[in-house]
C-alpha cells in the first residue's frame, strides 16, 4: 500500500516533504507564541482549504458557502461539550454527521434540479446566510449574543478535551492537515478521483462513459462537507467562542477559498502552498505597516484581494502549477494538474 | 445471428419540427451499419435517442432484449453501448492515458487493470505514444481518434459513432476506417455510425439506412442505397451513383 | 393591529422594493447581457452610497439631485471596470470570472472600511421625517421621492434599450454573440456600455437608498446577495421581472419584518431564493432556457 501510495512520486518531492515535516514538527520548540498563532492560522487555512478543494478542485462544484460546515461543525461540538459535557473527539463525529447531512441535502437539492454553475454557487451563498441568520436566533446556543466554551487553566494540556497551550492545537492541526494532504492524494488517484475529474471536465461526457454523476457530486460535497466540519471543531475549541455573524458570514466562506485559489485548484499541493503565501504575506504586510506605524483595519483584505486578483489575472491556474514547472517537478509530459 | 438493438416505430417533436418519424430498424451483433441523410434529417436526433440524452416521443427501443428508452445516458452506456460526440468532448486537462482510463474504469475498480486496458485500447488505436500528452494538445483527427478510444474502454457491445469522419484528410478517413474494421472483426463491437463522407460508409457498412425529414426513405446494402432513385434525388445526387 | 399599520408597511416595502429593484436591474443588465456574474455589485452600491453621503456631508447637495452625478461616476467606473480588467474574462471559466469581482469587491469593501471607518453615516435631508397621506395612507416622504425616482431611471432605461440603436445593439449582443460580432457591431465596446448602464442603474439605487437606510462599508455583500435574489427571482433576462422581484422582495421583508423579528426578514428572502431556483429557475417573469 505505501508503495502505490509512493508511485510516481518523484525523489524531489519526497524529500521537499520530509523537509518541511520535519521542519513543521519542531517549529513550536524555536517559535515564539505569535509565530505559532501565525503557523495555526497557516494549518487551519491549508486543511480547509483542502477539505474545500475536494468539491471545487476535483469535482468542479463551485461552493461560496462553505463557512456552513465550519459553523456547523463548530456549534455542533461545542454545544455538546457545554450542554452534556461530551467531549470534542467523541463530539467529532456528531459534527461530522451534521455537516453530512447538510451538504447531502444542499448537494440533493443542488443536483436533483439541475442547478449548476453560478446558480449552485448562489445556493451555497444562500444557505449559509440563511444559518447565519438562522442561529442569530438559535437560544440554545447563544444566538447572536454568543456561546462560549468553559476557558480553564492551561497548567496542563488536556488532548481528550482540547483544553491546553496552542502548541496542542498546533500538532493536532499538523497531524490534520497532514492527513488530509495523504487522503487527497489517495483519492485523486482513485477511481473516484478520476471520476471526480471526468465530471469537472465536461459532466455530459462523463455520463456517456457511464458515471453516475448525481452520486460522485455527491460523494464530493459530502465528503467534502464532513472534512470541513472538524477545522470547526478546531476553531471552537482555540478560540472558545462562537458567533453567527463571524462564523457563517460570506467573509469567511471566501476567505477559506483564498488558500486553494492563489494556490492552485485543483492540485494536491496548491491550497498548501496558498495558505502559507497568502497568510505568510498578509502577516508580513501587517508587521511592515506596524513598523511604518500605520493602522488601518481592513488593509489586510485589501491586500488578499489584490493578491486575489493578481493571481486571477496572471496566474489563473494557481501558482503551485507554474512553480512546479520551474522547478522541474513534472514527471512526464503530462500535467494533469495532479500534483 | 442474434438481435443487438430494435428501434420500433419512434418519433420525436420539438416544439412544432417533427424531428423523427415512425423510423423502425433492428442491427444484429457484430454488424456494421450506417445511417446517412441530409442535414436536419434527424440523424443526431436519434441517436441521442439510443444514447438516452432524450426519450423517443413514440415508440421503443430494445438492447438486447430488453427496453432502453427512456434512460439516462449513463444507465445507457452501462448496459453496454458507447457513443462519441459529433463535435469532440476530450477532457481537455487530462493525459490521453488517463482519457481512456476514465472511461477503462467503468467496468474494473483495480486502477492498474484499468491502466492496461488502457494502453491496449490506445495500441489498437495507435494513439499509445501519445499517451502522456494533454487531450487538449492534440490535433483533431488525434482527438477523434481519443474519442473512440475513449469509448471502446467501456466495452461496449454497440459502438454509437457520430460523423467520427468529419474533418478528416482521405489519408486519415482510411486509418480510420481500417482501425474500425479492425476492433469489428477482432472485438465482434457492432458499430452504428452516422456519416457523411461516403468514403468511409462505402468501406465500412454492411446495410445503410437513409433519413430525409425524420423519416426512413431506404434501408439496405450500400451497393443498392446508392442507386435508388429516392435516396439519389434527395441526397446524393446523380454523381454519387456512379 | 389596525389594518393600515399593514398597509403602510407594505406599501413602504413596496417603495422601497423599487429601489432594489432598480439595483437589481443593474445586474439582470449586466448578466443578461456581458454573461457575468457581478459579485461586487452590492458592494459598487455601496461606494455610490458614500459617495452621496460626502456630498450631504461636505456641500449639503441633496442625493436626489446628484442622482443624475453619481450615477455617471459610477458608469464612468462600470465601462472602465468591463473593458479594462474584465474583457478577457469572457471566455475563462466560471469560477475565474467569479473570483476576479470577489477579489473586486474585497478590494471595495476594505478601502471604504480604511477611508470611511466602521461607523454608520447615513443624510438626512430636510424632508427626511416628512411623510404623505393619501386617505388612510401614509407614506414616507423619501420612500416615496425613491420610489418615484427608480421608476423614472428603469422607465428611461426601457425606453433605452428599446428603442434607441444602441440598446438594441446591446439586446443583440445578448441574443447571440457570434451573430452580433458577424454583423459588425462593435461588441467589446458594447460590453463596457453595457456594463456601465449596469453600474449606473447601481449608482442611482445607492444614491436613493442612502436616504432610507443607513450605510457601513459591510452593507455591500447583502445586497449583491439581494440583488442576485431579486434577479433570479423576478427571472433573469427580464427587465420588468428585476422590478417585480424587488417590489416582492421588498414587499416580502417588510412584511416578514412586522410578524416576525426584523432580524429574520432576510431568512424568507433566501428561503424564497432555494425554491424559486429549485422549482422554477427562470424565475416569474424569465424565459426558460434551453
Amino acid at each position: 500500500m505505501m508503495g502505490r501510495l509512493l508511485d510516481g512520486v518523484s525523489k524531489r518531492v519526497l524529500i521537499g516533504l520530509f523537509t518541511v515535516f520535519a521542519a513543521l514538527i519542531i517549529a513550536p520548540l524555536f517559535a515564539n507564541d505569535y509565530l505559532l498563532t501565525i503557523l495555526i492560522l497557516i494549518l487551519y487555512f491549508a486543511y480547509t482549504g483542502q477539505a474545500w478543494n475536494i468539491m471545487m478542485g476535483f469535482a468542479g462544484q463551485l461552493s461560496l458557502g462553505h463557512a456552513i460546515y465550519v459553523g456547523l461543525g463548530a456549534y455542533t461540538t461545542a454545544a455538546l461539550y457545554v450542554h452534556f459535557g461530551i467531549g470534542p473527539w467523541i463530539g467529532m463525529a456528531a459534527a461530522v454527521a451534521v455537516a453530512v447531512v447538510c451538504g447531502a441535502i444542499i448537494g440533493f437539492l443542488a443536483f436533483r434540479f439541475g442547478v449548476g454553475g453560478v446558480y449552485f454557487a448562489i445556493l451555497t451563498i444562500a444557505f449559509a446566510e440563511f444559518f447565519r441568520i438562522g442561529f442569530d436566533h438559535f437560544k440554545w446556543v447563544g444566538g447572536s449574543a454568543g456561546f462560549f466554551l468553559p476557558v480553564a487553566n492551561y497548567a496542563s494540556n488536556d488532548l481528550w478535551n482540547l483544553r491546553g497551550n496552542p502548541a496542542m492545537f498546533y500538532y493536532v492541526l499538523l497531524a490534520m492537515t497532514s492527513g488530509a494532504f495523504i487522503l487527497c492524494h489517495i483519492l485523486l488517484r482513485s477511481r473516484m478521483g478520476y471520476f471526480w475529474q471526468a465530471i469537472r471536465e465536461d459532466e455530459q461526457a462523463a455520463r456517456a462513459l457511464g458515471i453516475d454523476t448525481f452520486r460522485y457530486k455527491m460523494y464530493a460535497v459530502v465528503i467534502s462537507a464532513g472534512m470541513t466540519s472538524i477545522s470547526g471543531v478546531l476553531f471552537a475549541f482555540y478560540y472558545n467562542n462562537l458567533f453567527p455573524e463571524q462564523i457563517f458570514h460570506i467573509s469567511r466562506s471566501i476567505e477559506l477559498i483564498l488558500a486553494p485559489i492563489i494556490g492552485g485548484v485543483g492540485t494536491l499541493f496548491g491550497p498548501i502552498i496558498g495558505a502559507f503565501l497568502l497568510t505568510g504575506l498578509a502577516e508580513a504586510l501587517h508587521e511592515a505597516m506596524n513598523a511604518l506605524g500605520f493602522d488601518a483595519p481592513g488593509a489586510k483584505q485589501v491586500f488578499y484581494g489584490i493578491c486575489l486578483l493578481f493571481v486571477v489575472m496572471v496566474l489563473p491556474d494557481g501558482v503551485w502549477p507554474p512553480l512546479k514547472k520551474a522547478l522541474r517537478l513534472n514527471p512526464h509530459e503530462s500535467d494533469r494538474g495532479k500534483s | 445471428m442474434t438481435t443487438l438493438l430494435t428501434v420500433d416505430r419512434v418519433a420525436k417533436n420539438f416544439t412544432g419540427l417533427r424531428a423523427i418519424e415512425n423510423v423502425s430498424f433492428s442491427l444484429d451483433a457484430g454488424e456494421i451499419f450506417a445511417v446517412i441523410g441530409p442535414n436536419g434529417a434527424g440523424k443526431t436526433t436519434l441517436f441521442n435517442m439510443i444514447a438516452g440524452v432524450f426519450a423517443p416521443d413514440a415508440g421503443t427501443i430494445a438492447y438486447c432484449g430488453q427496453r432502453i428508452d427512456g434512460l439516462r445516458p449513463d444507465q445507457v452506456c452501462r448496459r453496454g453501448i458507447g457513443r462519441t460526440f459529433q463535435i469532440v468532448r476530450p477532457f481537455p486537462a487530462l493525459t490521453v492515458e488517463d482519457n481512456v482510463m476514465v472511461g477503462a474504469l467503468l467496468r474494473r475498480s483495480d486502477m492498474a487493470a484499468a491502466r492496461r486496458r488502457a494502453h491496449e485500447i490506445l495500441s489498437q488505436i495507435d494513439l499509445l505514444d501519445k499517451r502522456g500528452l494533454r487531450a487538449s494538445a492534440l490535433t483533431l483527427p488525434d482527438r477523434k481518434r481519443l474519442e473512440v478510444a475513449r469509448a471502446l474502454a467501456t466495452d461496449p457491445k454497440l459502438l454509437l459513432l457520430d460523423e467520427v469522419m468529419a474533418g478528416l484528410r482521405p489519408t486519415e478517413t482510411d486509418r480510420m476506417v481500417e482501425i474500425l474494421r479492425q476492433l469489428n472483426q477482432s472485438t465482434g463491437v457492432t458499430i452504428l455510425l452516422i456519416e457523411h463522407v461516403m468514403r468511409a460508409v462505402m468501406a465500412l457498412a454492411q446495410r445503410v439506412l437513409v433519413l430525409h425529414h425524420g423519416a426512413v426513405i431506404a434501408e439496405g446494402a450500400p451497393g443498392e442505397i446508392v442507386r435508388d432513385p429516392a435516396v439519389i434525388q434527395s441526397y446524393l445526387g446523380v454523381e454519387a451513383a456512379g | 393591529m389596525p389594518a393600515e399599520i399593514y398597509l403602510n408597511v407594505a406599501v413602504g416595502g413596496m417603495l422601497t422594493g423599487l429601489v432594489y429593484g432598480l439595483m437589481a436591474l443593474g445586474l439582470s443588465v449586466i448578466f443578461g447581457v456581458v454573461r457575468i456574474v457581478n459579485f461586487a455589485h452590492g458592494e459598487m452600491m455601496t461606494v455610490a452610497m458614500y459617495i452621496a453621503v460626502v456630498l450631504f456631508s461636505a456641500f449639503k447637495l441633496d442625493p436626489l439631485v446628484m442622482l443624475a452625478p453619481i450615477a455617471a461616476v459610477l458608469f464612468v467606473f462600470g465601462y472602465a471596470m468591463q473593458a479594462g480588467l474584465i474583457n478577457p474574462f469572457i471566455t475563462r471559466p466560471e469560477h475565474s470570472q467569479f473570483m476576479l469581482l470577489i477579489a473586486v469587491a474585497m478590494i471595495l469593501v476594505n478601502t471604504l472600511l480604511i477611508v470611511f471607518g466602521p461607523d454608520a453615516r447615513s443624510v438626512q435631508t430636510s424632508y427626511s421625517l416628512d411623510s404623505f397621506q393619501i386617505g388612510p395612507l401614509i407614506v414616507d416622504a423619501t420612500k416615496a421621492y425613491a420610489g418615484g425616482a427608480a421608476i423614472a431611471f428603469a422607465l428611461a432605461l426601457f425606453a433605452f434599450f428599446r428603442f434607441s440603436l444602441t440598446g438594441r445593439a446591446i439586446r443583440a449582443c445578448a441574443d447571440n454573440y457570434t451573430g452580433a460580432l458577424v454583423v459588425g457591431l462593435d461588441v467589446k465596446r458594447l460590453y463596457a456600455l453595457t456594463f456601465g448602464l449596469g453600474s449606473a442603474c447601481v449608482g442611482a439605487a445607492g444614491a436613493m437608498l442612502v436616504m432610507l437606510i443607513d450605510v457601513t462599508p459591510q452593507i455591500g455583500p447583502g445586497y449583491t446577495l439581494l440583488a442576485f435574489i431579486i434577479v433570479i427571482t423576478g427571472g433573469l433576462g427580464s427587465m420588468p421581472g428585476a422590478l417585480l422581484g424587488g417590489v416582492l422582495i421588498g414587499l416580502t421583508e417588510a412584511l416578514a419584518g412586522l410578524f416576525f423579528t426584523p432580524s429574520a426578514k432576510s431568512m424568507f428572502a433566501f428561503a424564497l431564493l432555494v425554491l424559486v431556483l429549485l422549482f422554477r429557475p427562470q424565475g416569474i417573469l424569465g424565459k426558460r432556457l434551453a
